[in-house]
């Protein structure tokens, strides 16, 4: 199984980020590889609009199975996740990216869809 | 003669002043005509005793993805500048809120296929005071673009009200919204208050102004809380203090039960007269 996090850091101790469109790093456990992989999103700093748009089609590019994050995507974000099969877990804005792994193993993340 | 009320900081006085104004002009017998151009949160009406004489629907163009020919080569989200379009493998998506007319995705499809329709944004209105007119602009729920309203607004204005003082209240900030409502005017009044959030949010007006090459003055309210930053600010930069209105609980009081403040209270009457005044000699 392939899992994005919305991060603020690199590494398993690392923060989340609690919010999706502005998400500071996108980072993929993948657990077939077991490698953690990130990718930067400041690009949508400068966004003034339509930021969840941008993330959500990058997020979709990794091709992941589940999305865990904080307080979830905004609407026209959404829209584009449900186009593809992914799962959103959320509520894990104030963990590391390992307790949200663990939390989200141990069924204890709410989805969003 | 058109003359936008602008700030930096909201909650200024900009509709309370422009408001005023307009009825004090119509008063004093000159034809004039105040748009309430602060489209996500019109409130100008609340405080003017009018009747509703005519409403228009304001529409935008945004382009509508057709699929027959489609051959889904990205170009048109790539060439957009505001995230209106997302290629997905299999489909264009359009966000209609977030598009800002610029057509580039339409004329740059090869396939002809996102031809610009419009769709409803909002509503003009226009009603019919005491001896004057107002226009006001008002965004429906969920739509993210003001600019387009309220330059229609403004086009309305200037259409039926040719001859007429107009009166533009512009919205709070420092962005695109007032940017449109203050780059066809003859002159700006920026209002402030003399505080020192009062004064960053005035700097931040100022350098818009100026980017803009627009003539512009500075009124400041509730003149007597705060300290003297703002005075001494327009003094170094040569800005114009127009009149400076006294810091006054019964105006807030007034202000509160939806009442106009100059035919109560003298010295903002007379902080009016300073406006009369400095517009009269902008000529």
């Amino acid at each position: 199984m392939k899992i994005v996090f919305t991060a603020k850091g690199d590494s398993w101790d690392s923060q989340m980020d609690a919010r999706f469109g502005r998400m500071e790093l996108l980072v993929t456990y993948d657990e077939a590889s077991q490698t953690l992989q990130a990718a930067t999103n400041s690009e949508t700093e400068s966004m003034e609009h339509g930021a969840g748009l941008q993330t959500a089609q990058k997020v979709l590019e990794l091709e992941p199975d589940v999305i865990i994050t904080g307080n979830g995507a905004g609407q026209k974000a959404l829209e584009i996740l449900k186009r593809s099969n992914v799962k959103m877990f959320v509520g894990a804005g104030d963990m590391t990216i390992k307790e949200a792994y663990e939390a989200f193993k141990a069924d204890k993340l709410k989805t969003q869809f | 003669m058109k003359i936008t009320f602008a700030s930096g900081k909201g909650g200024t006085g900009k509709t309370t002043i422009s408001t005023n104004l307009t009825s004090y002009l119509a008063r004093m017998g000159k034809s004039v005509v105040l748009a309430d151009l602060d489209v996500e949160e019109p409130n100008a009406a609340l405080f003017i005793k009018s009747t509703l004489k005519k409403t228009e629907i304001s529409n935008k163009m945004s382009p509508k993805w057709e699929e027959v020919d489609c051959a889904l080569c990205g170009k048109c989200a790539e060439v957009c500048n505001f995230n209106a379009i997302v290629a997905m493998p299999e489909e264009i998506l359009v966000f209609p809120e977030l598009c800002h007319s610029c057509y580039a995705c339409s004329e740059l499809c090869p396939t002809d296929s996102l031809p610009m329709t419009p769709s409803r944004i909002g509503e003009i209105k226009e009603f019919k005071a005491d001896g004057f007119s107002l226009v006001e602009g008002r965004l429906d729920l969920g739509q993210e673009m003001a600019v387009p309203l309220i330059a229609q607004t403004i086009e309305y204005t200037d259409k039926n009200f040719s001859d007429s003082i107009k009166i533009l209240d512009a919205p709070p900030g420092t962005s695109c919204p007032v940017i449109e409502a203050s780059r066809g005017s003859d002159f700006v009044i920026l209002i402030t208050e003399s505080t020192p959030f009062g004064l960053n949010d005035l700097k931040l007006a100022v350098e818009t102004m100026k980017v803009l090459k627009q003539k512009f003055g500075v009124i400041i309210n509730r003149y007597g809380i705060g300290n003297k930053g703002v005075q001494e600010y327009c003094r170094d930069e040569n800005i114009p203090i127009i009149t400076k209105v006294q810091n006054d609980k019964e105006v807030a009081k007034l202000y509160s039960k939806g009442e106009l403040i100059y035919p109560q209270i003298e010295h903002f009457k007379n902080s009016l007269d300073d406006i009369v005044k400095f517009i009269g000699g902008l000529k």
